[in-house]
């Protein structure tokens, strides 16, 4: 890779942008992108080996503030209880990366920047971005930090199939991947979900085809409602009855109209609310498609099919939730038969719980364990072999 | 922890029947103690199937290969022959289809290990006769209506299943009640009325390939193509 690159630290963002200039990137679709950013932020010390690095994928919604106060918005980061100085992912002992990815909107290049070719921002001429693309670009910051090696990839949710699409496209790159909530495809039902949620911002006035930007406008409306759908996606029916049940909220009785009666209403509208502050309508679109796109099936089973140095060495970690309907454990179970039928080094649990797809940003002590032990042992073992 | 392995004295009859260096999956292998020993003795590499979620977390975090899971709908994912040995320990009374277990341990591993409780022990044999209740032993200790051991057999039992299901015995091991190991040999009933549990090494049959001898070339020449 060349050199031209650069490294700034960003106060604003309260993180590193690694900013590179005509590059040679070309995209899944044949789009060439030549000039780009990613912001990222880096947890824990680089040991002397540099064998201690774990790359951090964030799903959907999710940003490089993965642990620490996010400055923006001044909550704890996204998986806070799982990673940091004596957390399960132990920034004491492992050095953390976690980047924005592209098409994202917390300052990686996506829709809501500014195309330096055009001076314009993107919006929807942003370049149709896959899962592939978004693993591409974190190689370039891999590279552009002097890593040779990353001692696991760690997602969920489409964290997971960055973590996967890992051991496809640099597999020589990797020691291990923890797979959490995840699948070697998107199902149709998750297809569908997404299509009502674009639906909704599309037909949302303020939408604009995408460039809404310039006139200071956003689509929040059909942004919110295509978080409250998504939403209910990340819950379970027992999970959601006993948060809520068919408690009404601030009132004794049903007011025969179309108020949030209902806790459950007023909580998905405030969902739908908030999420309108921090993300970009356009990077909803863009990520959840690269995630409709994501289908890893053969390309997954080539690079497993036969043994060869560059890859069976890969200890894969694969972690499922009994009540996630999104990401079911059938599907997290494709994954591992196919590791098993070709032999290779795979773990796996389903996690009981009734907390859905959310359950691998929440309390789980059997998911702490898991991943706490596996990273600690898998670690003793490349520093006594190498 | 180790202490508490050196005392199942079955673990040590099972490595006594593996080879050095060799592949081995261990099904029902709960928090990964004796994939600990085997790989720690004899440098097996090892991986393991468990049914408890809690089991196989513990497992995995101790840094073994894991997957959790129910033998019998689970083993079908792995391909012919993935193992050197797989072994299957105290749990084949407690399967739907014994027959049909064996014969998947075969084809996944070149050999099986298959340990059971032996319910021809002479106790057994003497608390139905003189009892007339379902026996209750310290290797088979339910009740009748609780037991999850829904097959029971004795050696010979085992013995017969395996000449029809052209299963090779290779090696056959007894521990008494009192701990004390013999060897089981096919001919040898006593060993029936003594063991309480008994390890088994299989394989299965290999037939060599018919070889049929044709004296016209029928492949030769455009004869296929031009008929």
């Amino acid at each position: 890779m060349s050199q031209n690159f650069n490294i700034l630290e960003n106060s604003e963002l309260g993180c590193f942008i690694a900013e590179f200039i005509n590059t040679n990137c070309k995209l899944d679709s044949g789009f060439q992108l030549s000039n780009f950013k990613i912001a990222y932020k880096t947890f824990g010390t680089l040991n002397n080996d540099k064998n201690n690095v774990i790359l951090i994928c964030h799903a959907l919604t999710g940003d490089q503030y993965v642990t620490g106060i996010n400055p923006l918005t001044k909550k704890n980061g996204w998986w806070s209880r799982m990673v940091g100085p004596n957390k399960p992912i132990d920034t004491n002992k492992y050095f953390v990366i976690c980047s924005n990815v592209l098409g994202g909107c917390s300052g990686t290049t996506g829709p809501k920047e500014i195309n330096k070719i055009s001076q314009e921002i993107y919006g929807a001429e942003f370049p149709s971005i896959t899962i592939k693309d978004i693993v591409k670009i974190q190689n370039f910051l891999i590279e552009s930090l002097s890593i040779k090696k990353l001692f696991a990839v760690v997602g969920g949710s489409m964290g997971a199939m960055q973590a996967l699409q890992w051991t496809i496209d640099f597999p020589e790159k990797i020691h291990n991947i923890i797979h959490i909530a995840g699948a070697l495809k998107h199902s149709a039902q998750n297809i569908a979900f997404h299509e009502v949620g674009r639906q909704a911002i599309m037909n949302d006035v303020n939408w604009n085809k995408g460039s809404y930007i310039k006139k200071n406008i956003i689509p929040e409306r059909g942004l919110a409602v295509a978080r409250m759908i998504a939403h209910i996606t990340y819950l379970s029916d027992n999970s959601m009855h006993r948060k809520f049940g068919r408690k009404l909220q601030s009132r004794d009785i049903i007011s025969f109209g179309f108020d949030a009666d209902f806790q459950v209403e007023s909580y998905l509208r405030h969902q739908g609310r908030s999420f309108v502050d921090r993300f970009d309508a356009n990077s909803y679109l863009y990520l959840t498609r690269a995630m409709d796109y994501f289908d890893a099936e053969k390309s997954f089973s080539n690079s497993i099919e036969f043994p060869n140095i560059a890859n069976n060495h890969i200890n894969y970690l694969v972690i499922s939730f009994t009540s996630d309907w999104l990401f079911p454990t059938s599907e997290n179970k494709e994954v591992v038969k196919k590791l098993n039928y070709f032999h290779r080094n795979v773990s796996f649990t389903e996690i009981e719980t009734d907390k859905g797809h959310d359950s691998f940003l929440l309390e789980e002590p059997g998911l702490d364990l898991t991943i706490k032990g596996f990273l600690k042992n898998n670690f003793n073992k490349i520093n006594h072999h190498e | 922890m180790n202490n508490k392995l050196s005392m199942r004295k079955d673990w040590a009859l099972i490595e006594s029947l593996i080879d050095a260096n060799s592949k081995v999956l261990d099904i029902g292998c709960g928090d990964g103690g004796l994939m600990a020993q085997l790989e720690k003795n004899i440098q097996t590499k090892t991986s393991g199937i468990e049914v408890s979620a809690h089991l196989a977390q513990k497992a995995i975090a101790q840094g073994f290969n894991v997957v959790q899971g129910n033998a019998e709908k689970d083993l079908n994912q792995y391909s012919n022959k993935s193992f050197d040995y797989v072994i299957l320990s105290q749990t084949l009374q407690a399967m739907f289809r014994p027959k049909e277990m064996l014969l998947e341990l075969l084809r996944i591993g070149g050999k099986a290990i298959v340990s059971f409780p032996n319910f021809g022990h002479w106790t057994i044999r003497l608390q139905l006769l003189l009892l007339g209740k379902m026996p209750i032993t310290k290797g088979l200790p339910y009740a009748w209506y609780e037991t999850p051991n829904i097959h029971f057999f004795t050696i010979k039992d085992f013995q017969n299943l395996c000449q029809e299901s052209n299963i090779i015995i290779e090696k056959g091991l007894a521990l008494t009640r009192g701990g004390k190991q013999i060897e089981i040999s096919s001919g040898l009933s006593s060993a029936n009325l003594f063991t309480n549990e008994a390890i088994f090494l299989l394989s299965y049959k290999n037939f060599e390939p018919i070889k049929i001898k044709s004296k016209q070339k029928s492949f030769a020449g455009n004869s296929v193509v031009a008929s």
